[in-house]
């Protein structure tokens, strides 16, 4: 173990220092929390934030020139820099959208040279924003059991059904979508990853409010919609396995140790802030108690982080320390928030549209974000079966029918 | 020993839960939470005609006479439900300080009104508990009022408002004094109207305390309160998880019968439980043991607070996706529960409070 950066790493840290401090004005103001919360098209700023960190290889390193990006060698501790130095500085990273976080990772492991060529630059350029298609009113933690169907017809298919709890729908151009096309196949096989624009005739959206007050759900119905067979990734009936490895990448996004790290920082400063009979918070020995706790749990999964992604480097295979990281790091932001709010008393209680992250309001909706990303991507059930099964290599429960 | 509720117990809790059943619905808690007031004015009207904005206020005044215990039966139908009437602030603590601590002429000013249920106060002691900086201190001089209060329970609609400076003085001021202004506060939860006020040379009554330890007494009855609304939120999630869990299928199962999903709905019942005991016996120890009155209700709404907070999140999780959606309104309880918590103290508060009255 050596922690010190090698040259090249010292380098590359440097060169990311400069170039935060050459462009710190371009800094957009809307933080992208408020877009997941409220999803709406991304400002000119954010886009050209966006646009200015993808051609300085801050944002999507590796995706080939080709296809927009930087071209650069796969280099994990160089992401880690980038992403620990633009923490350090609160400067907004690469925006973390499904298209850009599930997608795009999967065009290109997936992906034909025309979907390639025409999808990713776009993509993480923030000038498409995509949808993820998947769940459906039958079809959640048994995603592989979705029912929408797309049967051939010449050189295109026809979909027809439902999705539902599809996040950001309404000003998606795009949806990444499962649907069924080998109806006699096995329920695993028989599925297909398609993409296709979200105007597309026969494609009707219906908003659903949710708990954070934002309709930030939507269903998404299927009639008779026509996608061309090229549109399919990964080939015909292996949209299971593309999907997985989409889900991989959900898995990762939701979970980042720098997001669990944002909150304690804000907190900290809160406790500072805040103050009962003339003490500030932090002087509170309770108060003090639950924050170290929470630190030291923030910190390890920091340091896990680093360890798992020093494994990866070398090439190790995802393991038990992997499988844990969306389990534990969505339960550890949940309840970052709700320590928050407990700490400012009924004030915490506030619940109006202000996005400032000084608002009270923020930690409110911020907590029952989070609780969401808990229940989204794979459940915290899911996940404990998935550790057990396959990381411990515990016995499946017995699958009983009609039980 | 009989630790069960009497025959006319048993009744009044029947009827507020028969009444809530027929008059809650989610279409009309989806209204409330829509406008400002929150406040449902018919289901007001409705349960008025129950008693309840009466149960504490003697029957001299024009009120039923009854005890906390019968009371908090009532707030624990109003959690369960998650009804849109004010409870807390004006029926328990308006009624209650102003029956045991008023002048005779606020007496007669105000209890007949409040137990008829014409008159409501809205009760605003949050400066108390809260650690926020209040840069607008409350202070009284010559008749007046000058400063704010903020968190008022039971806002919308009030005629009058209770409020209280840091060392516990408290005010009465006619709703529609000069130089009041109002200002509901946005909260998150949205079965409950809560507000802030502002005071510039306000006519206000004090309200001549000789005990403080009435003061006391009554925000811990309110907070017994509080823990059985928390209560009947909390019955209510665990009821919705349970009769979802056995209709939801997946992986051709209904949920229920992943052990996953049985242990989160046995431990929610595990952990609320016991939780009806000890809010009872508070209750009764008001009327009949008040020495051990402030301990336990110390005790119950800390512990109630964090077995809501815990109910009230696995309960969206067994909802999966649904709960986090508004469709099924899981998430109205799920606020209404963290909204208590805060309420009057929070559970680190009233912790504080329970060891200093034990001299620890
Ligand atoms: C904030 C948020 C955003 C989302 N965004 C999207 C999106 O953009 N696109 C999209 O397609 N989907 C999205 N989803 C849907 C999400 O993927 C599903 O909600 C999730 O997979 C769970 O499925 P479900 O809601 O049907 O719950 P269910 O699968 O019905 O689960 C209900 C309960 O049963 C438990 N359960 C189910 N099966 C088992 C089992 N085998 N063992 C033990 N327990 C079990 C679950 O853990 C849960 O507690 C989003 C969800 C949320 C909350």
């Amino acid at each position: 173990m050596d922690l010190n950066d090698r040259e090249e790493h010292r380098l590359f840290r440097e060169e990311v220092r400069q170039f935060i401090s050459s462009y710190r004005h371009l800094v957009p103001t809307e933080t992208a929390f408020s877009y997941r919360l409220q999803p709406r098209p991304y400002s000119e700023d954010v886009l050209a934030w966006q646009k200015l960190l993808v051609k300085h290889g801050y944002a999507h390193r590796t995706v080939p020139k080709e296809y927009g990006g930087a071209g650069e060698e796969p280099d994990i501790l160089k992401n880690q820099i980038i992403s620990d130095e633009f923490f350090k500085e609160s400067i907004p990273q690469g925006l973390t959208s499904q298209g850009i976080s599930m997608l795009v990772p999967t065009l290109l492991e997936h992906g034909t040279e025309e979907q390639k060529a025409k999808w990713i630059k776009p993509t993480i350029e923030g000038d498409i924003f995509w949808c993820q298609g998947y769940s459906e009113p039958g079809s959640g933690s048994d995603l592989a059991s979705l029912q929408t169907k797309a049967v051939e017809d010449g050189d295109d298919f026809l979909i027809n059904g439902q999705k539902i709890w599809t996040s950001s729908a309404t000003i998606a151009q795009m949806i990444f979508c499962l649907v069924r096309t080998e109806p006699d196949a096995d329920k695993y096989q028989g599925i297909s990853y398609l993409i296709f624009p979200m105007d597309t005739p026969g494609v009707d959206i219906r908003p659903l409010q949710t708990m954070t007050g934002h309709p930030s759900f939507n269903e998404v119905f299927f009639t008779d919609v026509r996608v061309p067979k090229s549109q399919v990734v990964g080939g015909r009936g292996k949209g299971w396995m593309v999907a997985n490895s989409t889900l991989k990448h959900e898995r990762g996004m939701l979970s980042n140790a720098n997001g669990s790290l944002d909150r304690l920082l804000k907190i900290k400063k809160l406790l500072k802030a805040e103050t009962w009979n003339g003490d500030c918070l932090g002087k509170d020995p309770l108060i003090r108690d639950r924050f170290i706790a929470l630190q030291a749990r923030v910190q390890a999964m920091r340091l896990h982080e680093m360890r798992m992604i020093s494994e990866a480097e070398k090439g190790g295979a995802r393991s038990l320390g992997d499988m844990i990281c969306k389990l534990v790091g969505c339960q550890l932001n949940y309840e970052l928030d709700c320590f928050a709010i407990d700490l400012m008393e009924d004030h915490g209680l506030n619940f109006d549209d202000d996005p400032s992250i000084t608002s009270a309001s923020y930690w409110q909706k911020q907590s029952m974000y989070d609780l969401g990303l808990i229940i989204g991507g794979g459940t915290a059930q899911i996940q404990k079966n998935i550790i057990a099964e396959r990381g411990l290599d515990m016995p499946k429960e017995p699958r009983v029918k009609g039980a | 020993m009989d630790f069960t509720l009497s025959e006319e117990q048993t009744l009044i809790r029947d009827s507020f839960r028969r009444a809530l059943q027929h008059l809650v619905d989610l279409d009309n808690i989806r209204e409330s939470a829509r406008t400002e007031e929150k406040t449902n004015e018919a289901l007001w009207k409705a349960l008025t005609e129950l008693g309840l904005p009466g149960v504490l206020i003697a029957e001299d005044y024009g009120g039923m006479g009854l005890g906390l215990l019968d009371a908090i039966l009532i707030s624990e139908e109003l959690g369960r439900a998650g009804a849109s009437v004010p409870f807390a602030g004006s029926t328990v603590l308006a009624s209650m300080i102003i029956s045991t601590l008023g002048s005779r002429s606020q007496k007669e000013a105000w209890l007949p009104g409040l137990a008829s249920g014409e008159k409501r106060i809205a009760v605003g002691v949050s400066v108390l508990f809260s650690n926020r900086k209040m840069e607008n201190k409350l202070v009284f001089e010559k008749g007046k009022l000058n400063g704010g209060s903020s968190f008022l329970l039971d806002f919308a609609g009030a005629q009058g408002y209770l409020v209280s400076d840091r060392n516990r003085n408290f005010y009465l001021v006619e709703a529609n004094a000069e130089g009041l202004s109002k200002r509901h506060f946005p909260s998150v939860d949205q079965t409950r109207s809560v507000g802030h006020l502002d005071f510039k040379d306000v006519s206000a009554e004090p309200i001549p305390i000789e005990d403080s330890l009435q003061i006391n007494q009554a925000l811990n009855a309110a907070r017994v309160v509080l823990a059985a609304d928390s209560m009947g939120v909390s019955e209510t999630l665990l009821e919705k998880s349970v009769d979802y869990s056995k209709e939801r299928k997946q992986f051709d199962r209904v949920i229920g019968s992943f052990q996953a999903v049985k242990h989160m709905c046995a431990e929610m019942t595990a952990d609320l439980q016991p939780c009806r005991a000890l809010i009872w016996y508070a209750a009764y120890a008001y009327d009949h043991l008040p020495e051990e009155f402030d301990l336990n209700a110390l005790l119950a709404k800390s512990h109630m607070d964090g077995v809501a907070q815990r109910i009230a999140k696995t309960a969206t999780e067994v909802h999966g996706g649904m709960g986090f959606a508004d469709l099924t309104g899981v998430h109205f309880w799920y606020k209404r529960a963290n909204s208590n918590r805060a309420t009057l103290g929070s559970p680190k508060h009233l912790r504080e409070e329970a060891a200093k009255l034990q001299a620890l």
